[in-house]
């Protein structure tokens, strides 16, 4: 089953024709991706990648059943893309876009909510890998070579080091059912809960591999659901131990601003709410290996 | 980014919040002929630093005299002012801002925050002024009031009020607060602020409310569109090393360590530092190249890190995604060569290709270290490190 995207799913790419649109929709369609067309305002009726492109969301979704979506659009326009895609009925959107402006995505966020809940998009990201079900359909910008099937669900907020993450489970044969990037930004479409609220439901996956970061408290809200919601376990792993308060680290939300948002902190707080806590970036793969191994 | 306290004050009063009369001043003598403008007999001499905490760090000095605010301008000018904020480097005031003494009845605090859980910008306020929020936070929680602002139909006028009746303000000074809360409302929005804050705000004698500090902060992703905010920028105030970064395209953060580290992604960064430190060491910098760690790229981060004097050993980790390892391998002994490298350096790849990546630094010939894992690439910085210090230390 996996979670968000599968084999079937039709999907489409909002800033279709442009450079980084392409390249990626191509990597998508080579891994297996039901990729069904792209937008781009104005080149509608043209044929892209072998695709038919769209100059509406809307016309995707008419014409070419479009139920999924990834944005590659600037910037400036990102957000107004995103909703878009929430207004014409896509059901599952990825932002990759990095440097989405804070207030933009506020309204984004209003903007889904007047949906109701079973109506509502759902939006992973901005500034995030996409996701990738493997061996069925990756909607993100992620090497998808690196991933082996299987039954641990991932969620973080880094692309990179859900690679790592990947990467360390393939060393020990260990695969994956779904791994979702949420994001570096400090307003993000999906929190790590909301995640974890569909690994909880999906047959397949039986472990989840949640890799936080400091800044904001969505990693022990997350840990306060796995603790009172989750029947499967949790394995966490923060990073950030050693930076200054204030001081950004790369991602937009990566900022120690108030109490509680220190890896420190979040590790403790995670592991009084029962969550196993990865110790060390390198010990991501054998500490998801062990709790497996006592299921 | 962050502003100064007079630019701020500036914005503040385009969009009508009442404050002191005051004069930016670059030299003893101006701060004088400042005070000669403003007039009066108190005057508050204001060190123009990117943080608050001034007062405690000598950079806020009351003077009835000219020769007081002479002799004040004359100390602070040119001084480094370290406050908890600025760390321990401390930050260098070049400007000041003289202002004409308050005569104060009652302080308040009072900001707008972008508050992450809810998404929403939050009206924050306080009757007890002058604090740090972050004491009262802890101290007195019960004495702080926040409002929520729906992003669809902002502030409302109502909620002004509350905020104003929750200040203790009477009935006479609400119309007065309200004109400055959706002021200061209208700055953060139409400027893209993630934080704006006036502590103290002061009730005068005379019953009037005057912004008396004023700190404002912005979007850096919304830059693009806020020209004006763009142009406040001062270079002086923030780090050269993080701006050469900014400048190059690369992401970058100075720390007191003396391994110098180079990473792509910056979640794969914070945890490589966190594994240094894990390993018994310390960081020199977080790095991020970013996905496309291109040849010419490499060179500018090789380069960034090992300006940086301190740098005892240099990490290199990168997980190649989209990028191939062999392309990346190739970029870093290009730097290497080019670079004439004084301390050891330490290379981790990981992803695709990288068989051809490890075999082009293989057979460079160059004395790069390399490593498999994360953890073992750490060990082996830790250990280069110690041993380069050995060696200095010997020599």
């Amino acid at each position: 089953m996996a979670i968000l995207i599968n084999k079937e799913t039709r999907m489409i790419v909002q800033g279709f024709t442009g450079k980084i649109g392409s390249f990626h929709a191509q990597d998508m369609i080579n891994y297996g991706s039901n990729v069904v067309g792209g937008i781009t305002p104005g080149k509608g009726g043209q044929t892209h990648l072998g695709r038919p492109v769209f100059n509406t969301v809307k016309e995707s979704v008419e014409q070419a059943g479009a139920e999924a979506s990834i944005i590659f659009v600037p910037p400036a326009f990102a957000a107004d893309s995103i909703m878009e895609a929430a207004d014409a009925g896509i059901k599952y959107c990825v932002a990759i876009t990095d440097g989405i402006p804070t207030q933009d995505m506020m309204k984004v966020k209003q903007y889904l909510r007047k949906f109701p809940k079973h109506e509502r998009m759902v939006l992973t990201g901005p500034n995030c890998a996409g996701t990738i079900s493997p061996g069925k359909s990756m909607l993100g910008i992620m090497p998808g070579h690196i991933y082996q099937v299987g039954e641990i669900g991932i969620v973080g907020r880094s692309g990179t080091l859900g690679y790592e993450a990947a990467d360390q489970l393939k060393e020990l044969g260990i695969g994956i059912s779904t791994s979702v990037g949420i994001g570096g930004d400090p307003i993000n479409g999906s929190s790590h809960q909301d995640i974890l609220e569909k690994f909880e439901e999906d047959d397949e996956t039986r472990v989840v591999l949640m890799i936080g970061e400091i800044g904001g408290s969505q990693e022990v809200d997350a840990g306060v659901f796995a603790k009172e919601k989750m029947s499967k376990p949790v394995v966490a792993y923060i990073a950030g131990l050693t930076a200054p308060k204030g001081r950004r680290m790369g991602h937009a939300g990566a900022i120690i601003s108030s109490a509680g948002e220190s890896a420190a902190e979040k590790v403790e707080m995670l592991q009084d709410l029962g969550v196993t806590i990865a110790p060390n970036p390198s010990s991501m793969g054998e500490t998801v290996a062990k709790v497996l191994a006592k299921l | 980014m962050d502003i100064h306290e007079y630019q701020a004050k500036e914005i503040l009063a385009g969009y009508g919040v009442k404050i002191a009369e005051g004069g930016l001043a670059y030299s003893p003598e101006d701060a004088v002929q400042r005070t000669r403008e403003i007039g009066g007999n108190v005057w508050a001499v204001k060190a123009q630093i990117h943080s608050g905490a001034r007062g405690k760090a000598g950079g806020v000095k009351i003077c009835f005299s000219h020769e007081e605010v002479e002799a004040a301008a004359d100390d602070m000018l040119g001084k480094r002012l370290v406050t908890h904020q600025t760390g321990p480097a401390g930050k260098v005031c070049s400007r000041l801002y003289i202002e004409a003494g308050t005569d104060i009845a009652k302080e308040l605090y009072f900001s707008f925050l972008v508050d992450r859980e809810h998404e929403r910008i939050v009206m924050v306020g306080s009757a007890q002024g002058g604090m740090e929020i972050e004491d009262l936070a802890e101290n007195n929680p019960d004495a702080i009031k926040k409002i929520h602002i729906d992003p669809a139909v902002g502030l409302l006028d109502f909620q002004a009020r509350k905020m104003a009746f929750a200040l203790g303000l009477e009935a006479s000074q609400i119309s007065h607060a309200v004109k400055f809360i959706s002021g200061c409302y209208r700055a953060m929005r139409e400027l893209d602020g993630n934080m704006l804050e006036v502590n103290p705000l002061v009730v005068t004698k005379s019953g009037e409310l005057i912004a008396l500090d004023a700190k404002m902060g912005f979007d850096d992703n919304a830059l693009f569109r806020r020209h004006k905010v763009s142009e406040l920028r001062d270079k002086t105030q923030e780090d050269p090393r993080e701006m050469a970064a900014a400048d190059r395209g690369l992401s970058y953060v100075g720390l007191d360590g003396d391994i110098g580290c180079m990473i792509n992604g910056a979640g794969l960064a914070m945890a490589t530092m966190d594994m240094i430190k894990l390993a018994g060491g310390e960081p020199a910098n977080f790095l991020d190249v970013g996905g496309g760690a291109s040849p010419e790229r490499t060179e500018k981060a090789f380069r960034l890190v090992l300006a940086d004097e301190g740098v005892k050993a240099m990490l290199v980790n990168i997980f190649a995604g989209i990028n191939r390892c062999d392309w990346i391998a190739e970029g870093v002994v290009h730097a290497v060569q080019k670079i004439d490298m004084k301390i050891p350096l330490i290379v981790r790849l990981s992803g695709t290709n990288v068989e051809e990546g490890r075999k082009i630094i293989a057979d460079s010939g160059l004395p790069i270290i390399t490593a498999t894992t994360l953890a073992e690439a750490a060990e082996k910085a830790v250990q280069a490190r110690n041993e380069q210090v050995a060696k200095e230390g010997a020599a």
